[in-house]
């Protein structure tokens, strides 16, 4: 090795050294994976918690199938926020919770959506089995809440076995908006709270809440979390009354 | 070796997709390959930057350009649906993705093809009079082909493992646009191990296959 390429090496190696301390310093961060359809609301609360907090907030969302698999396999979130029971308990029966830190903070309610600019007359589920619609997008029904949600509701009212070849299955909620508002399916099913910012579907079918599947999201800190302190706290932010009046001007009921 | 019905399903899919669009893309991949090697013309470089696009830009990008001009609110994506082809969720558009994602590794290995064929032989076939069209087939090709056939399975084995533009334009529906690269994904997804890794042994077995061919094709090649 030069005498020129050693010293390169070793500015490269002090740069290295400082870089990773550097982020080590910003260790007081903490990771929230919460569902797709919590986007929006998630971005708004943590903006007012970090003008107060010390850490940083950061978000992984996605659709709470694929996250709880990332946390089974080790992925470092401090917090879990899923759109429904089933993968929390995924992750409880495993003992990947902390315990006593798991609340159930929201509800939702399931809505049928078309493209804004759409012809089709859809008043009723029934209507799905139009020949007009041909494809209908679908977060993955066997694993995605939203997807597990409409799928049990479209069996419920014995409609599933004729509207399965049409389903389009898509990676999560916000993946079946995007669908949609590209006119490329004539329908999805995603929650009331996803339809509501968007302008380029319209709503047109509402799931009567005491005849759809009951819509939980639980919260809970991780228990491999390396930051519970910062977790708890931000979690504790995520009940208070601020951010459960952002939860109602985006459209969640709160039951916590 | 007892597969499931579902995974014969899925492989014979692929296969029979990425067959067509191999042969789609072949007459199109020889008349360009040939073009880049023989020609001299204006904007070449251009195109040729162009052509080879694909094959190092993020498979997404491409899919997602692609989902731009065959979707149903462009103007040919349109013009497609109202007389009845559609492309977006069908496997027209995996068909599509699988062949604008191949389309260079064939314009490659055919251009290179001809290139190595002397053109003095192709002069001399020109002084005893053979029009152009049959120089290239009772000449070129003939001396190229087996460079052509191994750029040809090059393009089937890509189009096999496509993924990204594939999913963007195509999406991963069960029984209808499914490849095994989808399907792979999908189970990773759903937590099914064992199927995914059943698909990995189908798509690592096939890729060796039609690359060791490709290659032993290129290897036993006359260099003129």
């Amino acid at each position: 090795m030069s005498k020129h390429m050693r010293r390169s090496l070793s500015v490269a190696a002090v740069f290295i050294v400082l870089a990773w301390a550097q982020v080590n310093a910003w260790a007081d961060e903490i990771l929230v994976s919460a569902a797709a359809s919590l986007t929006d609301v998630l971005k708004e609360i943590s903006t007012g918690y970090q003008a107060k907090a010390k850490h940083n907030v950061k978000f992984n969302f996605g659709p709470s199938s694929g996250l709880a698999r990332q946390i089974e396999e080790g992925a470092p979130a401090d917090i879990f926020f899923s759109a429904d029971l089933s993968q929390m308990d995924a992750l409880d029966k495993k003992s990947l919770l902390e315990p006593g830190t798991r609340k159930n903070l929201l509800s939702n309610q399931l809505v049928i959506i078309v493209p804004a600019d759409s012809k089709i007359v859809i008043a009723s589920p029934k209507d799905l089995l139009k020949t007009d619609v041909k494809n209908i997008a679908l977060a993955e029904p066997a694993s995605v809440p939203v997807g597990v949600y409409s799928s049990k509701y479209l069996t419920d009212e014995g409609l599933w076995d004729q509207v399965k070849p049409k389903i389009v299955p898509v990676q999560d909620v916000r993946a079946t908006l995007a669908s949609v508002e590209s006119g490329n399916v004539e329908a999805g099913f995603v929650y009331k709270t996803d339809a509501a910012i968007s302008k380029k579907v319209k709503i047109v079918y509402e799931v009567p809440v005491d005849k759809g599947p009951k819509i939980t999201y639980p919260i809970a800190v991780v228990k491999e979390s390396k930051n519970k302190n910062a977790a708890r706290d931000f979690m504790n932010y995520v009940r208070s009354p601020a951010a459960k009046d952002a939860f109602k001007k985006y459209g969640f009921v709160v039951i916590d | 070796m007892i597969l499931s019905f579902e995974t014969w399903e899925i492989t014979l899919f692929s296969i029979s997709v990425g067959l067509a669009s191999a042969l789609l893309i072949l007459p199109f991949g020889i008349a360009l390959a040939w073009l880049f090697a023989r020609k001299k013309w204006p904007l070449k470089s251009v195109v040729e930057t162009i052509v080879l696009l694909p094959l190092v830009m993020p498979p997404v990008s491409t899919g997602l350009i692609l989902l731009k001009i065959f979707g149903r609110r462009s103007p040919l994506g349109q013009w497609l649906y109202d007389r009845g082809i559609e492309i977006v969720f069908n496997w027209k558009g995996v068909l599509i993705a699988m062949s604008v994602m191949s389309f260079p590794l064939l314009v490659r290995s055919v251009r290179t093809s001809f290139v190595e064929v002397n053109p003095r032989l192709e002069q001399i076939a020109a002084t005893l009079g053979a029009s152009p069209l049959k120089i290239f087939f009772v000449v070129t090709v003939p001396l190229a082909y087996k460079g052509i056939v191994a750029g040809a399975l090059l393009a089937f084995s890509r189009a096999l493992g496509e993924f990204g533009a594939t999913i963007l334009l195509a999406g991963n529906i069960p029984g209808k646009t499914q490849t095994l690269s989808l399907a792979i994904y999908n189970y990773v997804q759903l937590g099914k191990d064992s199927e995914a890794y059943t698909m990995l042994g189908i798509t690592v077995g096939l890729a060796f296959l039609f690359v060791w061919c490709s290659e032993w094709l290129l290897r036993t090649r006359n260099k003129t």
